[in-house]
């Protein structure tokens, strides 16, 4: 029997997905931010992309202000606790801190991170409260981190804020896309409720902008519109079967997931095409939601992989086994998957190649795939003089996050092709710092 | 095995440590469990005067996550009746007679010294200790510190005690004073037989920022307190160290102060402690402690081929000179171990900041490892107090030990220097930034 058992009830969702960085006690956060050595120019705050002052903040929850820390992490990044929640904090903070180079355990910099914005939180202390009203107004399209962050930025300077988003939601990838062991829809919700409340921006959900006639609305309401647009579906690369039942993309899988766990379906023998972290949090989610089987498939070998080291073993630690070097041809099936036939594979000059003969049939009865997220290029191709890179990345200005067309300004996913929560929190604020430059002039 | 046996101006014990007079020798339970523990001395909680104690007696310096690092109180003697003391005195003694049991006494009038003096040595004690320490409460009676800080008062007070006095006597003085070595003085002239001391240090330990009343609280309101635990150690070595090394002061100490494990032990024993008491930290940690102090002791005393107490006792007294006897040629610089450094740069702030600008940072991109700037290090050993890692930031000696000078020598054959040139500061080869370069630093 596998480790977990399909949950039946809220309550074995919960358990099957338990938090892998609880909430601390004061006690814990005491104890932890003890240890702090306060480093001079330290190494976590340069490794966070949103630059929190790290060493000031674990010094305020260690003098028992822990309000004072909140501010300190809000200040840098208003997605406080999910960050510190969902963030790949062993690659980032944690991962700098300079322990780790005399093999002493580093600072949980994430969960003290959780610990003084959920108390914040908790007690609905008030942080912040909108600048006077300057007279201009800017849209967003996208309430997901790059949507919210840059409202919240924008508030601060007296913008008039209206948010447009096609879910039902606020926080995007935060809440459909991040792992549940990582942070729960509440927490991530309970932040969005709190940070409206205090920067009183508007949001239109189930409002998607899609046409053109819409973008010449905004445009005339508008002084300025942000794209917080993100990425689209799961890419669907020319493979045979890929339509058969019981084939999905990872990013819907995992949207289900959060959104009805009780009622996704998942199967007794998954298959995960893919080797970034969302194929990571897409097996891992397959075993805990009660999968006897969960084999990640990956072209090319284990340490080729894209995603973190510690997002597999995550996978491993739940049952996952990997499966590298090999290469699916087809999804085979009648009219529900039933198998994905393979090859093995082998690196030649840097380049992958199938070795022929080494076809095999690997049974199953659900493939995931989590081969990246397709770009909105259709949607903004309607932006006038709105141009995109190579890859269908949004062009922007470097300093100024302004697209070719000035009107226009962008950050997060749809600009830097797909990265971490806390990358868009952080250059969302900046774009909204240069707009309000922009706009001042 | 080394010989832990113990003798303090008379009085045996199989070992020097001691239950300082506090709240863990408050009764005969206690102290039988103690003794049972392996400690190898007690001295009772100080018998007196009647007396009525508060709620609320204690409040503690927390440091980080380091509990209790200080403890003051405003408890005062014991408020138990004498006649059940003397009692519990005669049935310890009964169980350990090999062990010390020491009464601690603190009364007002002759008669009544002349009086508890032989209430106690019916008892059985093996010694007594004068409580002329006390900080708080019963200094205000005219008691405790009171009198520490009186010679006259307290040489007097000890002639009482001498005049019916068989068993030995010891003075317990406080550190509430600017030089200890006068009461250990008064205490010699007076006849007593030892000294022990610190007693607490007068202290306020911290205040309530929400209510305003500094703790320990006692019905919105508090009062100064004696401050003991890890914190006072250094106080302690030091008025120990001046006692021991007076010419005139030739009693035996009994050294009381932060001592918590073998080694704070061993540190008063060099500094010219015949024996030790501990009080705080069987607050903290209850009597057990001693598992740790006994064998670590003992494997110091073997490692370094001390078979006796007396083999030890004082070893470090003669290593502590004035400053004009200190050898000013000595030169120590820093020196950084690449291979242990973690990259913290603690010592690089601590040193620009907070000492003489002799530690410098590569340029981005070459490393976060700091560089010692010799020229200008003066050997404070700062960097190497914050460095966190063992052994990574060391002080290396410079200079070749064939020199020798002090100011004291400077003094006596009129070479006091006329300018500032020395090298370490300000001097030929030092050199301080301008103070506009302050506002150029990258923040």
């Amino acid at each position: 029997m596998a480790e977990y058992t399909r949950p039946t009830s809220e309550k074995e969702v919960a358990q099957n997905f338990e938090s892998i960085k609880p909430l601390m006690n004061p006690t814990m956060a005491h104890y932890e931010s003890s240890r702090c050595l306060y480093c001079y120019d330290a190494p976590c705050v340069q490794a966070c992309p949103t630059s929190i002052d790290i060493p000031l903040f674990i010094r305020q929850i260690n003098t028992g202000n822990v309000d004072g820390a909140a501010q300190t992490i809000y200040d840098a990044n208003y997605f406080g606790n999910a960050c510190g929640k969902v963030c790949p904090t062993e690659v980032l903070c944690e991962g700098a801190c300079v322990y780790n180079n005399q093999d002493v355990k580093p600072i949980e910099i994430g969960r003290l991170q959780s610990f003084a914005t959920t108390k914040v939180q908790q007690e609905n202390k008030h942080l912040y409260k909108a600048g006077a009203p300057n007279g201009k107004k800017v849209a967003i399209i996208g309430a997901g981190p790059a949507g919210i962050s840059c409202a919240c930025e924008l508030r601060l300077h007296g913008y008039e804020v209206d948010i447009f988003e096609a879910k039902e939601q606020p926080s995007g990838l935060a809440l459909y896309g991040c792992a549940p062991y990582k942070i729960t829809n509440k927490e991530v919700l309970d932040e969005m409720a709190y940070l409206q409340d205090q920067f009183e921006y508007k949001v239109h959900y189930n409002y998607r902008i899609e046409t053109a006639g819409q973008l010449a609305e905004l445009e005339e309401k508008y002084d300025a519109i942000f794209l917080g647009i993100g990425l689209g579906n799961t890419n669907t690369f020319k493979l045979q079967g890929v339509d058969l039942e019981n084939c999905t993309g990872a990013t819907e899988f995992i949207e289900q997931i959060k959104l009805k766990p009780l009622t996704t379906a998942v199967g007794k023998r998954v298959i995960v095409i893919g080797g970034g972290n969302t194929a990571m949090d897409a097996a891992s989610e397959s075993a805990r939601m009660g999968a006897e089987e969960v084999t990640l498939i990956y072209r090319r070998s284990k340490e080729d992989m894209g995603a973190y080291e510690f997002e597999y073993d995550l996978a491993k630690a739940v049952g996952v086994k990997g499966l590298f070097s090999a290469a699916p041809l087809a999804i085979v099936g009648k009219e529900k998957v039933e198998g994905v036939y393979l090859v093995k594979t082998k690196v030649e000059d840097g380049k992958v190649t199938n070795e022929e003969g080494s076809e095999f049939l690997l049974p199953c009865d659900m493939v995931i795939l989590a081969t990246g997220q397709q770009k909105q290029v259709t949607f903004l191709e309607q932006i006038e003089g709105l141009e995109l890179d190579g890859k269908g990345r949004i062009k922007v200005d470097e300093n100024t996050f302004q697209t070719t067309n000035p009107k226009y300004f962008a950050s997060g996913d749809a600009v830097n092709g797909g990265a971490e929560v806390v990358n868009a929190c952080g250059e969302a604020k900046k774009a909204a710092q240069a707009i309000h430059q922009t706009l001042s002039n | 095995m080394p010989d832990l046996s113990s003798n303090l101006a008379g009085i045996k014990s199989p070992n020097p440590f001691w239950l300082a007079s506090a709240p863990p020798t408050n009764s005969g339970y206690q102290i039988m469990k103690a003794f049972d523990a392996g400690w190898g001395g007690a001295v009772w909680k100080t018998l007196g005067v009647p007396v009525v104690n508060v709620s609320s007696r204690y409040a503690a310096v927390n440091y980080r996550n380091t509990r209790m690092m200080g403890l003051n109180n405003i408890e005062l003697i014991t408020d138990r009746p004498l006649a059940d003391n003397l009692r519990e005195i005669e049935e310890v003694k009964k169980y350990f007679p090999e062990h010390a049991v020491i009464a601690s006494l603190m009364v007002e009038s002759k008669e009544q010294w002349h009086q508890i003096v032989k209430d106690v040595e019916n008892a059985g004690c093996d010694g007594i200790e004068l409580n002329f320490g006390c900080p708080h409460g019963m200094c205000e009676r005219g008691m405790g510190s009171a009198v520490g800080q009186e010679p006259n008062v307290l040489k007097t007070i000890v002639g009482w005690v001498m005049e019916v006095a068989t068993v030995p006597v010891i003075v317990k003085l406080t550190p509430n004073i600017s030089d200890i070595t006068v009461p250990a003085l008064a205490a010699v002239e007076g006849g007593g037989n030892a000294i022990s001391l610190i007693n607490t240090i007068q202290s306020v330990i911290g205040v309530d920022l929400d209510t305003f009343v500094p703790y320990p609280v006692v019905d919105g309101k508090s009062t100064n307190g004696g401050y003991c635990g890890p914190a006072v150690k250094p106080i302690a070595l030091n008025m120990v160290k001046n006692c021991a090394q007076h010419p005139d002061m030739n009693l035996p100490i009994s050294g009381i102060g932060g001592i918590e494990n073998w080694r704070d032990a061993a540190e008063h024993i060099l500094l010219g402690a015949t024996n030790v008491q501990v009080c705080t930290a069987v607050m903290h940690y209850g009597f057990g402690i001693i598992r740790e102090i006994l064998p670590g002791f003992e494997r110091y005393m073997t490692e370094k081929g001390f078979n006796t107490m007396d083999d030890m006792i004082g070893k470090s007294v003669n290593n502590v000179k004035t400053w004009e006897n200190l050898n000013l040629k000595y030169k120590v610089v820093a020196s950084i171990d690449e291979k242990k450094c973690i990259e913290c740069q603690l010592c690089y702030t601590a040193c620009e900041d907070g000492a003489h600008q002799a530690i410098g940072l590569k340029e981005v991109g070459e490393g976060r490892v700091p560089y010692i700037i010799e020229e200008n290090c003066v050997g404070c050993n700062l960097c190497s107090l914050v460095c966190p890692v063992e052994e990574c930031i060391t002080m290396v000696r410079r200079d070749d030990g064939t020199e020798h000078e002090t100011w004291k020598e400077y003094m006596e054959n009129d070479k006091a220097p006329t300018t500032f040139d020395d090298d370490r500061a300000g001097g030929k080869h030092h050199w301080v930034p301008a103070p506009a370069d302050a506002l150029k630093k990258k923040k």
